[in-house]
């Protein structure tokens, strides 16, 4: 039998609280009192414990997000990352991250971090902008985030990642230019710039906002890339730049569709079929099947993949978290058409695009014979290009993704 | 035999809206035809698209059988009439079907347009006119003003005429007891031979074509060998009936007077027109009933699939709408932008429209419409002449000597206030004023002739909401003139778009074509590059307009593993783009074909 690794996995824990709503946000969180979050890390917990012993695969990343998981007690925290280390296998280098926001954080609850292994800290900056951070609904200023960023690198982190925001309502390219300074001049390991989208539901989808122009949107994602080249770092994604070397793995995982596990309130999931019969308790373990097979550690073309996603109800997750029977919904089969189109319009996010050999080894036919026709048109048109055995998006073509990528939908 | 004195045949007249189906709901109603329980509101508009909009489309009849207090059983034939200009001659047959009709006049609105263009209709075919006051529940209800009105303006007696509420069902035995009183029976000769008008027909899968009659003289039964003597068509028949409330129910014969249907087997409506005189074979008749004429298509549009795998659907659909529609043409063509569809002739922009709901609803499928035209006529330099029904097949300017345009002659009936208004929306549409006649003093009958092009756009809702829906509008036909027409291209991204072209006159082109980019502006949605929209006479470029190129989309957050979401917004753009045509490079919504036949709407 080849001794070739297991199967690398990723988990993902929400943790649906934050000290305030900010008024973009349409994430799955809210504000909440101590007793609900030590109820709900108790439960999160129990999620953790009733998944099966001895799963065949290694975790080679956690991404502990929210909210603002850093708004639970360290010590809650700490009995989590126990939790999993107990009933996961962890590779050696696991990329561990958790999201902070400045103003819940502490040397203390740094110093147990780093303790319960977690390597890496994304802290929401935003922007640099103590107006704009009013406007957002921020709770922070940018004083407050600074001493927040010394703590976490006196603490020993040395993988720290910024979130900032472009398109902010009144926002000028000047501006955004000096908020993107102002971030890598602290020198993070990764900058996160996102620009800004109204989302139905929230506070801003209800104001007046006067939101840049989409020429000036444009040259703001322009000076972006331009800036922080300047300052060491790469862009990888979309949205994500990196020191040579910090590209944030976990979310590569998710462009690459490697398998991960969601846990906690309203997580989603991604799994192959062996895994998911495991899941459902179907079978104890899987290694019992693939001793018998040549040991190919990739979906074969036939096999089916699983997406499915924890209920969105707090009292329904408390009360029934150690049944992922009752906890668990919206699980959809991906079909091989299904898995093509997420394999490209995921895969070209990454600014190395996507590998035509690794979709012929995934899916045991060629590029061409599937998206041919699409990637000529984007590539005549300069949208779209191909080198080196990977297409990816031009520099033009990345300013109008999302126009491109739905026509990798299969009719 | 059934006495013809016990029959009454007639027709419910009325203007829009005041209440012509709901009468005959409740006539059906208190004859006892049907339970109240069977009763679907409006049964003779049975077509869900007459329902909804109100509207009558095809002929409908109804038999039914009413106990009067003389204690005598009466056969009633209602029969129903399409109440549109562009089916007006099917409303001429269906007229001609009956011997009276009853007039609905709503007791609030009083006499209005439409009443008294039914009103002279019913006159012109000799039939007695009974006249109901409707809605008498109504708060704002004057019947006595109403009926004093109706004496006044079309001189009918209308003292004693029913005054009524369909809605409710109060006093309908007065307006049947009426019927019964001042409709007269049917005359005809049972013995003669075999005279039979076709009002209407309809096309059914087992039984084929069922023909609506209306016997004249002589009978009609099982065997008959009969013949329609304009189309010359001569099959034997096969069954004999009258209409039950959406059924037909067969009887061993059809006699002087009586209205009923019969099946012969016959393949194709077309054998069957209606106005066609039903003879027979052995024994014919002297002469046809006077008024037939052959319908022929006025306007013309090209139908595409939106999808073009369904061109083997739309044309199985085209086929079983004419079974029931003779008036309706069509014919394959090729348009570059749209692909493989059908040039289609109708009626007028209603009967389009119909048609087009009706693909749409009953047959499921979504349509791309090119703007409608006329018949053209071309005169070429070296003599010939083409009748051009698509602006794409006009010849090279170079070859054309002239062309000529149809042209008709309106009627408009208005009230005095809106004459100004009316007269300067004829005169935009380049109308010759002919004459003007005052019906009495508060309503003229204006004379215009127009060309037919300028009246089937939205002539007819531009007059209703220049004479807050006063006015009424009757034309007919009267020749072709010469005209100073140009064809007017599209052209996006430079490339020409065929099924925008149109043929317009040369002094109204520049206007038209400079809405047109406006429209097309508007619809066509930023793509990845710039897109230029002309419009142009010839290789002359007279309007431009361009649509920005896309600069930014990108979907910056996306929450990690919640995939199926940003899917969903995939989805949702793949689907936009579905609902595209794709010209060169640019894709094109099929709104955008449809909008510019609305250019004048603000």
């Amino acid at each position: 039998m080849k001794n070739k690794g297991k199967k690398p996995l990723e988990l993902y824990l929400h943790i649906p609280f934050c000290v305030k709503k900010c008024d973009y946000c349409d994430f799955l969180s809210g504000p909440s009192g101590t007793e609900t979050r030590k109820a709900y890390t108790e439960a999160l917990i129990r999620e953790i414990q009733a998944l099966p012993e001895h799963l065949d695969r290694e975790v080679v990343s956690v991404f502990t997000g929210g909210g603002t998981p850093s708004l639970l007690d360290a010590s809650d925290m700490e009995r989590i990352m126990a939790a999993l280390r107990d009933r996961f296998e962890f590779s050696e280098n696991a990329e561990i991250t958790i999201e902070a926001n400045p103003g819940t954080l502490s040397s203390d609850k740094l110093e147990i971090y780093r303790a319960a292994g977690i390597n890496r800290l994304s802290l929401g900056l935003q922007s640099a902008d103590n107006r704009e951070l009013q406007l957002l609904g921020r709770i922070h200023t940018y004083e407050e985030f600074l001493e927040s960023y010394e703590l976490a690198r006196a603490a020993g982190f040395d993988n720290i990642n910024i979130d900032l925001m472009s398109a902010i309502p009144e926002q000028t390219c000047e501006k955004w230019i000096h908020n993107l300074k102002t971030a890598a001049e602290l020198k993070p390991e990764h900058i996160s710039a996102y620009s800004l989208i109204v989302e139905d539901g929230t506070p801003f989808a209800r104001r007046e906002l006067k939101l840049p122009g989409e020429d000036e949107e444009y040259q703001m994602y322009e000076d972006t890339a331009d800036i922080l080249k300047r300052y060491g770092f790469e862009q990888y994604e979309i949205s994500n730049y990196a020191k040579n070397g910090y590209e944030c793995r976990h979310n590569i995982g998710y462009w690459k569709r490697t398998e991960y596990l969601g846990l906690g309130l309203g997580s989603a999931s991604l799994v192959d079929e062996e895994l998911w019969k495991c899941l459902c308790g179907e079978e104890t373990s899987g290694s019992s099947e693939r001793e018998g097979m040549d040991g190919t550690e990739y979906c074969s073309p036939e096999q089916r993949e699983y997406r499915f996603c924890n209920t969105r109800n707090l009292q329904e997750y408390l009360e029934s978290s150690r049944n992922p029977r009752i906890i668990r919904r919206d699980v959809a089969a991906l079909s091989e058409r299904e898995q093509q189109e997420e394999f490209m319009f995921l895969g070209l996010r990454m600014t190395k695009g996507i590998s035509v050999q690794e979709f012929r080894g995934r899916f045991g036919k060629e590029i061409e014979e599937i998206y041919g026709k699409v990637l000529k048109k984007y590539e005549a048109m300069g949208f779209l290009e191909e080198s080196g055995g990977f297409w990816r998006f031009t520099r033009k073509g990345i300013h109008v993704s999302n126009h491109i990528l739905s026509d990798f939908l299969q009719d | 035999m059934t006495d013809q004195s016990k029959i009454r045949n007639f027709c419910i007249i009325a203007h829009i809206d005041h209440g012509k189906s709901t009468l005959a709901d409740r006539i059906i109603e208190k004859t006892g035809l049907l339970t109240q329980r069977e009763m679907q509101a409006q049964i003779l508009d049975n077509m869900d698209l007459e329902r909804e909009r109100g509207i009558t489309i095809k002929s409908q009849a109804v038999r039914i059988v009413y106990k009067a207090k003389d204690g005598e059983e009466y056969i009633f034939n209602l029969i129903d009439t399409p109440g549109h200009v562009d089916f007006n001659y099917e409303v001429s047959r269906s007229l001609a079907a009956c011997d009276g009709a009853i007039l609905v006049v709503d007791a609030a609105q009083g006499i209005e347009a439409q009443t008294l263009a039914n009103v002279y209709l019913a006159l012109e075919h000799n039939l007695d006119v009974l006249p109901v006051i409707n809605k008498i529940d109504l708060p704002s209800a004057e019947p006595d003003r109403v009926i004093s009105e109706i004496e006044d303006v079309i001189g009918l007696e209308a003292e004693d005429a029913p005054r009524i509420s369909a809605k409710t069902g109060l006093n309908i035995e007065d307006v049947l007891e009426q019927i019964v009183e001042k409709i007269p029976a049917p005359e005809g000769n049972p013995d003669a031979p075999l005279k039979a008008l076709i009002f209407d027909s309809i096309y059914d899968s087992y039984k084929g074509v069922i023909v609506f009659c209306r016997l004249m003289d002589g009978c009609i039964r099982k065997g008959t060998e009969v013949k329609m003597m304009a189309t010359g068509f001569s099959t034997e028949v096969v069954e004999v009936g009258y209409f039950g409330a959406g059924r037909f129910i067969p009887c061993d014969e059809l006699s002087a007077g009586m209205v009923g249907y019969f099946t012969a087997s016959i393949k194709n409506v077309s054998d069957t027109r209606v106005g066609d005189t039903v003879t027979e074979v052995t024994r014919p008749c002297a002469e046809a009933l006077p008024g037939y004429k052959k319908v022929q298509p006025m306007v013309y549009c090209g139908l595409y699939p939106a999808d073009g795998a369904k061109y083997g659907d739309l044309r199985d659909a085209l086929e079983k709408l004419q079974l029931n529609d003779a008036s309706l043409f069509y014919e394959p063509e090729t348009s570059v932008a749209l692909g493989f569809g059908f040039r289609c002739g109708f009626l007028g922009l209603l009967h389009l429209e119909i048609i087009q709901e009706r693909l749409e609803r009953e047959y499921n499928l979504d349509l791309v419409t090119t703007a409608p035209g006329v018949i053209y006529k071309v005169y070429k330099t070296n003599g010939e002449v083409i009748e051009l029904t698509n602006p794409s097949n006009l010849p090279d300017p170079s070859e054309i000597e002239y062309m000529e345009e149809p042209m008709v002659n309106a009627e408009i009936m208005v009230t005095t206030e809106f004459i100004g208004a009316i007269m300067d929306l004829c005169q935009e549409r380049r109308g010759q004023y002919i004459g003007m006649d005052y019906m009495e003093e508060t309503r003229a009958l204006l004379k215009y002739k127009l060309p037919l092009n300028e009246i089937i756009y939205d002539f007819f809702d531009a007059l209703k909401s220049r004479s807050r829906g006063y006015a009424s509008l009757d034309y007919d036909l009267c020749g072709y003139e010469r005209s100073e027409l140009v064809k007017l291209d599209i052209l996006v991204n430079k490339e020409e778009v065929d099924a925008l072209s149109f043929i317009v006159h040369a002094e109204t082109a520049y206007e038209r074509g400079r809405k047109m980019c406006e429209k097309l502006k508007e619809e066509i949605p930023r793509q990845l590059f710039e897109i230029p929209i002309q419009a142009a006479i010839g290789s002359k470029i007279i309007a431009r307009e361009t649509v920005k190129a896309m600069r930014k989309d990108v979907l910056a957050k996306c929450y990690g593993g919640d995939i199926s979401r940003k899917k969903k917004l995939l989805e949702k753009q793949k689907e936009g783009k579905k609902r595209m045509r794709q010209v060169g490079n640019v894709e094109i919504p099929q709104k955008a074909f449809m909008s510019v036949l609305k250019l004048d709407e603000k």
